[in-house]
């Protein structure tokens, strides 16, 4: 066959091999878009006045006012970071058995289905959903808040820590299991050395969306900062409740910068 | 002494990667198996210390059956066998000194082995054969700083640490330049005559395993087609274990190449009988 020929005639697969597929995929993916587009009512009188309006309740805002109410926001920020370690520590600690046996690798299938049924379990409810239903138990205040962010800590570490698990290279858990070490020795010499970085970085970046979730669960009567700017908000103290996300802000990018700087260091 | 009986590993995708394979390997005797890649030879070293089970078949390494032992025993039984690997698998985060150290874990407890107290002849022992292979200077170095052959004398002291009867080697040169491949080959053979081992080296290089083993066992799909001493190695048997191929330029490469003539004369003229 000519070269040039087939040089010309030549273009890249497509993504999905059968023509008449691929067709009926586009297709059928503008048509959901117009129909969907098309059930869509939209108010454009009332939300051209809610843009003014918005624009109010932003300046209200401004400007933020720390002094006012500083014992409430210490206070709430105090009980939030609290519930932020507290919950971080229980969570971690109680995750690191379950993706032990949420790993396909290391444990028996019937460990494996368990470990990953609490861990979609963990993972299926919004955290204010569990919240409501701890503060229900519990009572209002930082408690349920805690419980509430360790449980979900337990998912998500669980999860990502398992898949790392899975993902080790398998020739260096192999050497270690042919000294004839024990299985706990397997783990702490053939698995921990490959999955510590990401455990440390998982941990650091759990931490930041522990304190970032403590702020909405204020919201549910589940405590601390989030309890601050609720008040704050149900006051119509707009000048207080700028400085209490001025400060979450503040916050979460602090624990951004640092928990790049130990996932830097750990490597 | 180590004696293979009937040993067969079918993979449950159905792959019959073992077919009945019997040997004996004495005390004292370097042993290669050559053989195309999937004729077994991974499987055959990983069924003697079972990280692999196989199906049927036994083990037997002095008078311990292998191949009955439970959980724990074979964890004891572990010890007896030093593995050396293919791109060394050393953990790549921990120091030399505690991949060295690694050797020692069906020695002591687990608490022991978390805060590194091992016993001190353990740790004289890793400085002793470090500075036997050369790493003596680099002991608190973490091991993925290490090049290729440093790396592969770190796995070879690991499983000399567990004072083994016989030594286990998986294509110990498979990533290795042709000058660190005899030299880490070389010191396989010197250690394990030191202390009179056993060994049954993976290798694919025929060349390697001629210069450097005084038997050579060819596997084919599974079964053993040549047993033989390395000057029995002609190219009649080379086909029979890797199929039709010229062989005269894979024997002469060797002459080319080695230098420095600390060959057994019994191989070189076997390979110049091969070569005609």
């Amino acid at each position: 066959m000519d070269a040039r020929a087939a040089a010309l005639a030549w273009r890249p697969p497509p993504l999905i091999e059968a023509a008449w597929l691929r067709w009926a995929v586009y297709g059928g993916a503008l048509l959901y878009l117009v129909l969907a587009l098309g059930t869509l009512e939209v108010n454009w009188q009332r939300a051209a006045e809610g843009i003014e309006r918005g624009g109010r309740f932003l300046a209200a805002f401004f400007p933020p006012d720390f002094a006012s109410h500083w014992r409430e926001i210490e206070e709430g920020l105090l009980e939030s970071l609290t519930m932020t370690v507290t919950s971080t520590v229980f969570g971690v600690i109680l995750s690191v058995p379950v993706a032990l046996g949420a790993a396909r690798n290391l444990a028996p299938l019937p460990v494996y289905l368990f470990c990953r049924a609490v861990i979609a379990i963990s993972r299926t409810f919004q955290e204010v959903i569990i919240a409501i239903l701890f503060v229900a138990m519990f009572g209002f205040g930082p408690l349920a808040g805690m419980i509430t962010l360790a449980f979900a800590t337990i998912g998500f570490m669980a999860k990502l820590l398992a898949e790392d698990i899975e993902d080790i290279e398998r020739s260096q858990a192999e050497a270690v299991r042919a000294t004839g070490a024990s299985w706990f020795q397997l783990l702490a010499w053939g698995i921990q050395p490959q999955v510590l970085p990401r455990f440390i970085g998982l941990s650091a970046y759990r931490f930041d969306i522990n304190f970032r979730e403590s702020a909405v669960l204020g919201l549910v009567g589940a405590g601390g900062i989030g309890d601050t700017l609720n008040n704050a908000l149900d006051r119509y103290e707009f000048g207080t409740a700028a400085a209490v996300l001025l400060i979450i802000i503040a916050i979460v990018l602090a624990c951004e910068y640092a928990s790049g700087f130990i996932r830097r260091a750990v490597q | 002494m180590l004696v293979i009986e009937g040993l067969t590993k079918r993979y449950p995708t159905g792959d019959l990667a073992l077919d009945g394979v019997s040997l004996t390997v004495p005390k004292g005797q370097v042993m290669a198996l050559i053989g195309p890649s999937g004729a077994g030879k991974s499987t055959l070293i990983r069924c003697v210390n079972r990280l692999v089970e196989p199906t049927a078949g036994a083990v037997r390494l002095g008078a311990t059956e292998i191949t009955r032992l439970g959980d724990r025993a074979l964890r004891r039984a572990r010890r007896r066998m030093g593995m050396i690997f293919q791109e060394y698998a050393l953990v790549e985060r921990l120091t030399v000194m505690e991949n060295v150290l690694s050797g020692r874990l069906g020695y002591v407890g687990f608490w022991r082995s978390w805060f590194r107290r091992f016993p001190l002849a353990d740790i004289e022992e890793a400085f002793r054969l470090l500075a036997r292979v050369g790493l003596d200077h680099m002991v608190d170095k973490r091991a993925d700083a290490l090049s290729g052959g440093q790396r592969q004398r770190v796995g070879i002291v690991r499983a000399l640490m567990q004072d083994p009867e016989l030594l286990l080697v998986d294509e110990p040169t498979a990533s290795l330049d042709p000058k660190t491949s005899r030299q880490i080959m070389r010191l396989i053979i010197e250690l394990a005559k030191e202390r009179n081992l056993a060994a049954i080296i993976n290798i694919h290089d025929v060349a390697l395993a001629q210069l450097f083993a005084e038997r050579i066992v060819g596997l084919h799909a599974g079964r053993i087609v040549f047993d033989g001493p390395a000057a029995a190695l002609t190219p009649e048997v080379l086909t029979t274990i890797y199929g039709e191929e010229d062989w005269s330029a894979t024997i002469r490469k060797v002459e080319d190449g080695d230098g420095d003539g600390d060959e057994p004369p019994s191989v070189e003229a076997a390979r110049i009988a091969a070569a005609d």
